[in-house]
């Protein structure tokens, strides 16, 4: 991860109280834009990345060089075009692509962190992005958008700041992680921690960091955005480079092989205690709980138009839980539309060129857009 | 357009807060929301329907009326209009009390099963009657609970709900389609 240091960090020097009881301060806030924000300022859209994603959405990653995730949803051109929109994403605390995480340096020991870095929450994330608003200048977003943990953020964010944005997109999301997420997310976090390199999370001491378990994390982690009617079509038990079987323990079939590939590319731009932190942060998500059960609630200030999206093959972030954050609008008698998407690629989908999920938030964005300018006229 | 959306919209008052129980492709909320009033929403369970709404740029809930329309609150629209729905849910009845539960008021059209001509296809021809309002056979047909005018009138006035119902022998029989303001 070279030219880490080149990314756009805002430096937040406002104390920022934890939901864990620490308070940190004057932290770095990594972050990237695309497109311009207008002179009404009335363009702006907040991008919240998932797990394993960071600030860069669009064009090429500086640090990856690879295409940013969200891609197909957000450019020049696409359906949330860069040429009319302002959008911006930041990598969320806890993460490791230039924000305030586990691997700073701590100054008390002028070593890195690692787990002695506060556990922080998606409502702690929410509030530290909420100070890109202040640094733009920008009194009500336009819309924010996110996926899985990114639509745990949009949640949140809505939640804790009622007033200040006009629409809201949470995808493939839950409003209180379950059990079985919980139980999938320790998987990861065991297998990091099973690896000897990981020395109790200060392995960058050592210069030897857990890759094997942050791989095995990833891979079984990956399957989980996949759906069995995926794997079938796309590897079913086709052989990897080979006519038989090899009565070994390589990797025989395709999907093994793929899933290897996936693990051994994550290491190098994934650090093993962020995963840690991201993960523990999405399972202590339940925003049902923090308004005592009544999820409406959390909405009952706001004016945000939501649309809610959920993919039919997305076994990890099912229809019904998407579901359930519409009936808490709705019951509240709020502006809400929901759609579930049909595709066969599981939890994965909404990074996916999935044309009706595109169209449905090029469409929504643009009539709310339309609707507003309408209104001021 | 279908002829009947004029009445129906004619029937919603200016900037009112309306909810499209069964909304299809979403031309009559696509009407409504650029005649009547911008504050319209859909419930569609088809996906094909449900995309065509959103191509229109029309607020839309993917939902099953039968199940669904519990999570509004009481009087949370001005008008629930359901449009040629009513025979095929499975239960119409637990419908209509949600309608004017969720609405204070309800806009319903049904096709009608007394219109002559449907009258004179049993006598004469003894099939399950074909017409323009009831285009299926009766092996594909979604319509479960059909009736006439005079029978969801007859339904109304025992449940207390209030319709107009002028004329009802002739609409009965010259009326291809019953389009009835209906409130509890």
């Amino acid at each position: 991860m070279n030219n880490i240091e080149k990314v756009k960090r805002l430096i937040i020097d406002k104390p920022l109280k934890l939901d864990c009881g620490q308070t940190i301060s004057n932290f770095p806030l990594a972050y990237e834009t695309y497109g311009k924000l207008n002179d009404k300022k009335d363009n702006a859209i907040l991008a919240f990345h998932a797990l394993s994603g960071d600030q860069f959405v669009s064009g090429i990653n500086p640090i990856t060089n690879k295409e940013g995730w969200w891609n197909y949803l957000i450019g020049p051109g696409k359906a949330i075009d860069t040429e009319k929109y302002f959008v911006i994403c930041a990598n969320v605390i806890g993460g490791c692509m230039g924000s305030y995480g586990p691997s700073n340096i701590n100054p008390k020991t002028n070593k890195n962190f690692g787990t002695e870095f506060p556990v922080i929450t998606i409502n702690d994330m929410v509030n530290a992005q909420y100070h890109l608003l202040e640094f733009f200048k920008i009194k009500k977003l336009f819309s924010v958008l996110g996926g899985s943990m990114g639509g745990m953020q949009v949640l949140q964010f809505v939640s804790n700041f009622p007033d200040k944005s006009e629409t809201a997109i949470p995808i493939a999301c839950t409003a209180s992680h379950s059990a079985q997420n919980i139980a999938l997310n320790e998987l990861g976090r065991q297998s990091i921690m099973a690896d000897h390199n990981w020395s109790k999370g200060f392995y960058e001491e050592n210069k030897k960091s857990p890759d094997k378990g942050l791989a095995v994390a990833r891979m079984a982690a990956h399957i989980t955005y996949l759906s069995k009617k995926g794997l079938e079509e796309k590897f079913g038990r086709k052989l990897q480079e080979r006519d038989d079987l090899n009565f070994s323990f390589d990797a025989d079939f395709q999907i093994e092989s793929y899933l290897r590939y996936q693990g051994s590319v994550f290491v190098d731009r994934f650090d093993a205690n962020s995963y840690l932190y991201i993960t523990r942060a999405m399972d202590y998500f339940d925003l049902t709980k923090q308004f005592n059960g009544n999820l409406s609630k959390a909405f009952e200030k706001s004016d945000t138009k939501f649309f809610i999206i959920s993919f039919t093959s997305d076994w990890l972030y099912p229809t019904s839980e998407n579901r359930e954050i519409v009936i808490a609008l709705n019951s509240i008698g709020k502006n809400v539309g929901f759609a579930e998407i049909t595709s066969d690629k599981g939890h994965d989908s909404f990074l996916l060129d999935v044309p009706d999920f595109l169209n449905t938030i090029k469409n929504f964005l643009n009539t709310s857009y339309n609707k507003l300018n309408e209104k001021r006229i | 357009m279908k002829k009947e959306f004029n009445i129906i919209a004619k029937l919603v008052e200016k900037n009112s807060k309306v909810l499209d129980v069964g909304c299809g492709d979403g031309e009559l909320m696509k009407y409504i929301n650029e005649n009547i009033t911008n504050d319209i929403r859909g419930l569609e369970i088809s996906k094909s329907n449900v995309q065509k709404c959103i191509e229109r740029g029309l607020t839309v809930i993917e939902g099953d009326a039968e199940k669904d329309l519990k999570q509004f609150p009481k009087s949370s629209f001005d008008y629930v209009i359901l449009g040629q729905t009513l025979q095929a849910f499975l239960n119409p009845e637990n419908v209509i009390t949600e309608l004017l539960r969720v609405g204070k008021k309800a806009i319903v059209t049904i096709p009608n099963f007394g219109y002559w001509k449907v009258r004179l296809h049993l006598l004469f021809k003894g099939t399950m009657p074909i017409t323009k309002n009831l285009p299926n056979e009766w092996y594909n047909t979604p319509n479960l609970h059909m009736c006439t005018i005079k029978d969801f009138v007859n339904y109304c006035n025992k449940k207390n709900i209030k319709i107009n119902s002028q004329n009802l022998s002739y609409k009965n029989l010259f009326s291809q389609l019953g389009i009835f303001l209906i409130e509890k």
